[in-house]
């Protein structure tokens, strides 16, 4: 990449950039992930074992997922409440109609894509066209498929699908040099994060940060901003989708085994740095966010604390992340949910076109032709 | 008599810029100031100060005689100078009565003394000789001229004895236009010194009794209005040595085949749309404030379409009913705001230049990728590296981001709304460099502007816009006095 | 001229929203009352209608609180947590015994109180948004609730269980309550100057502060009397449970549905709008939709389904009512088109 450099690129310069980048809160994350990793092995050696190491990332594997899918909806600008009853839809999909049949599998798994893809379509446009905001469209999904779901099984969320679906997310691969097991659901994870680090650089992918950023500009420049943000939500119903897949292995099936995921992948989003109201920050961290904040909970545990405590301390640490990114954001105003909510609030706002940034813009500094 | 308010050389500077260079002014009771200048001669400056929203670096301010200094626009209230603005401070939500008392809502005991903020409203709407408002109505229910009331009201309920208004009648109708003259009748007749800072010369010279002239931020004149008339005005607003670092156009440039064509374009902001743009022109739009400029650029492109009308480019009839269709249809807006509306200010430099082409055309991302280093070096961006933040950036350099964004998509018709605004000299340089370059090209350019040296030296043919419609044609080379009449409505140094 | 003006205004003038919302209770009621006849019931007998007013009770007294937060232009996703930690305060402190009730009581208000206060000061104080503040604070009081609560816990003597399970006729006294409560918020927003800046700020922080308001107080205030009001619901549920539980909050989905009722109720999500007695309407739309449901037999989880589609429609149609358009200098059939301060001054031909 030949830049034009004005400054000389020596040493300083790149250590310097680098620290700033790693307190900046994307950042920030991977470092609090060693420190926490560190300390879990400073409590249990073991866990350093490929083996144990494996489960960990195994028992990481549903929450990375659904942070991958929320932080497309939420760097897009938006908010999908509606994962926790998604995943729980798919797995009691898979439950009742996979049931003994193995060769039920297949089919089932596409009909699961569709009806993941049909949700998030239905968020998308409902958010885009309608101009609802986001929370309260996806806080309508969430109540009408879980209860629709439920309604069609009756309730009864029973249903053991057959082993060969469960391995997905319970089995993998033994005697593996090296790491000794391997797990379906580490794989899975793996080839998901380099798609979605991948598609994140895309042309696309980059799309949907900037609609996140500025959906006036983005607009201005010939991007589909509807179908953008559609398709950051279809991303993100499709990831509950596979995460769903993963947790009848792993969980099993029952009424809440999808409960709260969506706030938890809030929680690894925002944990990763990534801003609330769109336009900022790397998918990968998000992926590092959900890792630490298991990590936290992994150390929490070995450390003997109580684990009716996780919610507790998963709530201070949004808190923390989010104030600590407000704090390093500080100087520049934006348009985010500083005082409102909801970010969806500037879509249901600016029902004009050509509408710029609303409010009077006495009592700022910036300097303009004015006169 | 003694002045109610007076300033005396206020200077102002913003980021090493200034923007204002000993500024004095006088303003007694019961008489209409004008200020006039053109878009960048300081006025709004001058205005803030005032009104407390700006610290001064030097001069001083003195109410009645004594010295003040406004850390807060309340503070200015309350000492009695009131500011209506153009973008008002009103609550849309709440009652004009609730938005006239904010903050300072009267009590009784211990609740808040409603009726009694209603009918105190209504006294001060009668002092305005006002009796169609409900002190009661929500103020999102009013016509902007309702609104416009309801500030003056605001700042009548502070006893103001200064209240500065800018461009009051930007955005109303003309019989609105009459009501706010008896309101500022009224106003003078209670002693109040109004402040008019206004294009609009017909209602500067109806209502005021003395005129300063701004220029540059410097000021030119500050004498009774009877001593001027619209013709001598506009020559103190104007009157400069033109720069003449416009670049001419290139060798080799000749105007070409007609790349777009609007006929009969209309919507619900601008009307009878008649215009074609050639290869290798460049048409420039002048015009007033509120005079249809962007709304005109943004029907063409497709952002806020025309409701009636034909759009051909090239040859070919569209439908622009998006800037998706008209993107693909080879057409580029820089827009008027950059930081709003066409930059992703969080995004680095690279991913802004590239924008266009990854939400449109993201084939040819890894081309264009390759040439975008190329593309901001010719355009002389500095920058510490691809991936800077672009918010960080000059204005200059981001409107050349910005042009980089477009130029990546080889535009044949490119429209530029105020492309040089808030941008230094060598960034504007650059700009008219690329203009003519892209019109050697073959390239069409659609400039609107309110810098009358830019309009005059850089347009082959200047349309003149007033009240949604293109009102006139002038030649290449006009003088600014002949652009600045007709965006004001004056023909033939009469006020029309 | 006068009239001129004034025609035109009177063209403009839309429904208010809280008219809407109860002409939509009115249909609704009507659709209900057919509906269920259908199966041979009367949407209208005593039973019927104790029925619906107790379900609005409790919805109804968090849905007060939340009204004020989104006023103010915030969220409090908490509230769940704050019922079920009021209900064990109060069933635990009262133990059985009569004479603890006001001490119960006072206690669990200042708990709830200071949770309130916490969130407040995280949304002004750390500049984090409403949504997460509260979300977080949320869970640590869950966090609390699982460590130390394994089930129902305490014991609510019988005079205080009476609230909760008498009446005047149809309408149970926790009804009254409620009612009574939103009065006096109604109060405190129209006649108080708390209830004005609390307008104020949700209306535009920015406007506020140019007239010399600040946005902390107004928005701490909003978040205290929240989950006071959480509080006073949870004490409510011990009253009808008998005992405090640590989940009854969470069960009753109260922080989606409040929301829900509230943006129901024709109050801007934003915040600056909205009325309590819009949010009563709201809460009694969802009340009566249960009630028809429950008569109709239907199945619990349709129900959910049903509330979703509601939530979206409703919010659906107020947006679409609610956008607002710049000002068009060239009407298309004569008449203008409303305009807002805000979009034409910051709109189109910008200095």
């Amino acid at each position: 990449m030949s830049a034009e450099r004005i400054t000389a690129t020596g040493m300083p310069a790149r250590a310097r950039g680098l620290a700033l980048r790693l307190i900046s809160p994307g950042g920030a994350v991977f470092l609090l992930l060693v420190v926490l990793i560190a300390g879990i092995i400073a409590l249990n050696p073991g866990f350093a074992e490929p083996g144990q190491f494996m489960r960990f990332i195994q028992r990481v594997a549903p929450i990375a997922i659904v942070a991958i899918g929320q932080y497309f909806v939420i760097v897009s600008g938006e908010f999908d409440l509606s994962m926790g009853s998604v995943i729980t839809a798919q797995v009691v999909i898979a439950g009742n109609l996979i049931g003994q049949d193995e060769g039920m599998s297949i089919p089932v798994l596409l009909l699961m894509i569709v009806v993941g893809s049909v949700i998030g379509l239905v968020n998308g446009l409902l958010t885009t066209l309608l101009r609802v905001p986001s929370f309260i469209v996806t806080l309508g999904t969430m109540l009408a498929v879980l209860g629709g779901v439920l309604f069609w099984t009756g309730g009864a969320a029973t249903g053991n699908p057959a082993d060969g679906f469960r391995q997905i997310g319970r089995g993998g691969f033994s005697n593996v040099p090296l790491l000794d097991y391997v797990p379906y659901s580490v794989i899975i994870l793996a080839v998901l994060v380099a798609a979605a680090v991948w598609f994140s650089r895309r042309p696309f992918g980059r799309a949907i940060v900037s609609v996140g950023d500025n959906p006036v500009t983005a607009r201005y420049a010939g991007i589909r901003v509807w179908w953008v943000k559609t398709a950051a939500f279809m991303i993100s119903s499709l990831s509950a989708t596979v995460a769903g897949v993963l947790l009848v292995g792993y969980a099993g099936v029952h009424p809440s085994v999808g409960r709260g995921y969506e706030f938890i992948a809030i929680t690894a989003v925002v944990l990763g740095g990534v801003v609330l109201g769109g336009g900022r920050g790397w998918v990968v961290a998000a992926v590092a966010g959900a890792f630490a904040l298991e990590a936290l909970f992994t150390l929490l545990n070995f450390a003997d604390v109580s684990s009716t405590m996780r919610d507790g301390i998963q709530g201070a640490i949004i808190i923390a992340a989010v104030a600590y990114s407000a704090v390093s954001f500080g100087s520049r105003p934006r348009r985010g949910p500083q005082t409102s909510p909801v970010p969806g609030k500037e879509s249901a706002d600016s029902a004009s076109a050509a509408s710029t940034r609303s409010g009077p813009t006495t009592g700022t500094t910036h300097i303009s032709n004015g006169g | 008599m003694s002045p109610v308010l007076e300033a005396r050389g206020l200077a102002k500077s913003f980021f090493g810029v200034r923007v204002l260079h000993g500024v004095s002014l006088t303003l007694e009771a019961g008489s209409v100031h004008g200020l006039v200048g053109e878009n960048g001669a300081g006025k709004s400056t001058f205005m803030k100060i005032l009104a407390g929203v700006y610290d001064r670096d030097e001069g001083e301010v003195l109410l009645d005689g004594k010295p003040v200094d406004f850390a807060h626009p309340v503070q200015a209230m309350s000492a009695g100078v009131a500011t209506v603005f153009q973008e008002f401070n009103l609550l849309p939500d709440r009652s004009v009565a609730e938005n006239v008392f904010l903050g300072r809502e009267p009590r009784r005991g211990l609740l808040v003394d409603t009726r009694g903020m209603v009918r105190r409203t209504g006294e001060l709407l009668a002092e305005l000789g006002i009796d169609f408002i409900d002190p009661s109505a929500r103020v999102s229910n009013l016509s902007v001229a309702e609104q416009q009331i309801v500030e003056i009201t605001k700042a009548l309920s502070f006893e103001a004895k200064v209240i500065s208004m800018d461009e009051p009648t930007a955005a109303l109708a003309d019989n609105e236009v009459e009501l706010l003259y008896g309101i500022i009748r009224r106003l003078q007749q209670r002693g109040v010194a109004i402040l008019y800072v206004s294009h609009r010369l017909r209602e500067i010279f109806d209502l005021c009794d003395t005129i300063t002239v701004l220029k540059d931020g410097a000021l030119v004149s500050s004498v009774p209005a009877a001593e001027l008339d619209a013709a001598e005005l506009v020559r103190r607003m104007v009157g400069r040595s033109i720069e003449t670092f416009f670049p001419a156009p290139l060798e080799g440039t000749s105007r070409g085949a007609v790349r777009l064509a609007v006929r009969g374009g209309g919507n619900g902001y601008v009307t009878d749309v008649d215009l074609e743009l050639h290869a290798g022109e460049i048409v420039g739009i002048a015009g007033l404030q509120g005079s249809g400029r962007t709304e005109l650029a943004e029907a063409i492109f497709g952002a806020v379409p025309f409701t009636r009308g034909t759009i051909h480019v090239d040859g070919e009839g569209l439908r622009m009913t998006s800037p998706r269709r008209a993107v693909r249809a080879g057409l580029a807006l820089i827009t008027e705001d950059r930081k709003a509306q066409g930059l992703a200010l969080g995004q680095s430099v690279l991913d802004n230049a590239l924008l266009v082409i990854r939400g449109v055309f993201p084939t040819r991302t890894r081309r264009a990728r390759d040439r975008a280093p190329g593309v901001l070096s010719s355009l002389e961006v500095s920058f510490r590296g691809l991936d800077q933040e672009v918010e960080v950036l000059s204005g200059g350099n981001q409107q050349k981001v910005v042009l980089a964004k477009w130029l990546a998509t080889e535009p044949g018709v490119v429209i530029l709304d105020e492309p040089t605004r808030g941008i230094d000299v060598g960034a504007k340089v650059a700009v008219y460099t690329l203009m003519r370059e892209l019109a050697r090209s073959g390239v069409a350019l659609l400039m609107i502007s309110s810098e009358l040296p830019e309009v005059i030296g850089m347009s082959d043919r200047i349309l003149v816009m007033h009240d949604g419609r293109i009102s006139a044609e002038l030649e290449p080379g006009s003088s600014e006095e002949s652009v600045l009449a007709a965006a004001t409505g004056t023909v033939g140094g009469l006020l029309s | 001229m006068t009239t001129t003006i004034a025609a035109k205004r009177g063209a403009r003038r839309r429904l208010d929203s809280t008219a809407i919302v109860y002409l939509a209770l009115i249909g609704v009621i009507i659709v209900g009352a057919l509906l269920v006849s259908t199966v041979g019931r009367d949407l209208f007998s005593p039973g019927s209608i104790r029925d619906i007013l107790t379900g609005m009770s409790v919805l109804g007294l968090v849905a007060i609180g939340q009204t004020l937060v989104i006023l103010v232009g915030s969220l409090d996703l908490s509230v769940p947590y704050v019922i079920s930690l009021s209900s064990l305060i109060a069933a635990t402190t009262m133990a059985g015994d009569a004479a603890n009730i006001p001490l119960a009581v006072a206690l669990t208000l200042l708990v709830a109180a200071l949770i309130g206060l916490a969130n407040g000061l995280i949304v002004t104080g750390l500049k984090v948004n409403g949504f997460i503040a509260t979300l977080g604070v949320g869970l640590i009081v869950k966090g609390y609730l699982d460590t130390n609560y394994q089930g129902s816990a305490g014991s609510v003597p019988a005079a205080f269980q009476y609230i909760g399970a008498t009446g005047i006729g149809p309408v149970p006294i926790s009804t009254i309550i409620m009612l009574a409560l939103a009065m006096a918020v109604f109060l405190l927003l129209r006649r108080t100057r708390t209830g004005h800046h609390l307008y104020a700020v949700g209306g535009s922080a920015t406007v506020s502060r140019l007239s010399g308001l600040h946005a902390g107080r107004p928005r701490v205030i909003a978040h205290v009397l929240c989950s006071v009001t959480a509080a006073l619901a949870g004490l409510l549920l011990a009253s009808r449970l008998g005992v405090g539980s640590p989940t009854v909050g969470s069960q009753g989905g109260y922080d989606l549905l409040s929301i829900a009722a509230v943006v129901l109720g024709g109050t801007l999500l934003a915040g600056g709008r909205g009325s309590i007695w819009g949010t009563i309407g709201g809460v009694a739309i969802f009340a009566v939709i249960d009630s028809v449901m429950s008569v109709m037999q239907v199945n619990p989880f349709l129900k959910d389904v049903v509330r979703g589609l509601v939530i979206v429609a409703a919010v659906a149609v107020y947006t679409s009512h609610v956008s607002r358009k710049r000002r068009a200098r060239f009407a298309p059939t004569g008449t203008d088109a409303p305009a807002t301060a805000r979009n034409t001054a910051v709109t189109g031909e910008s200095r």
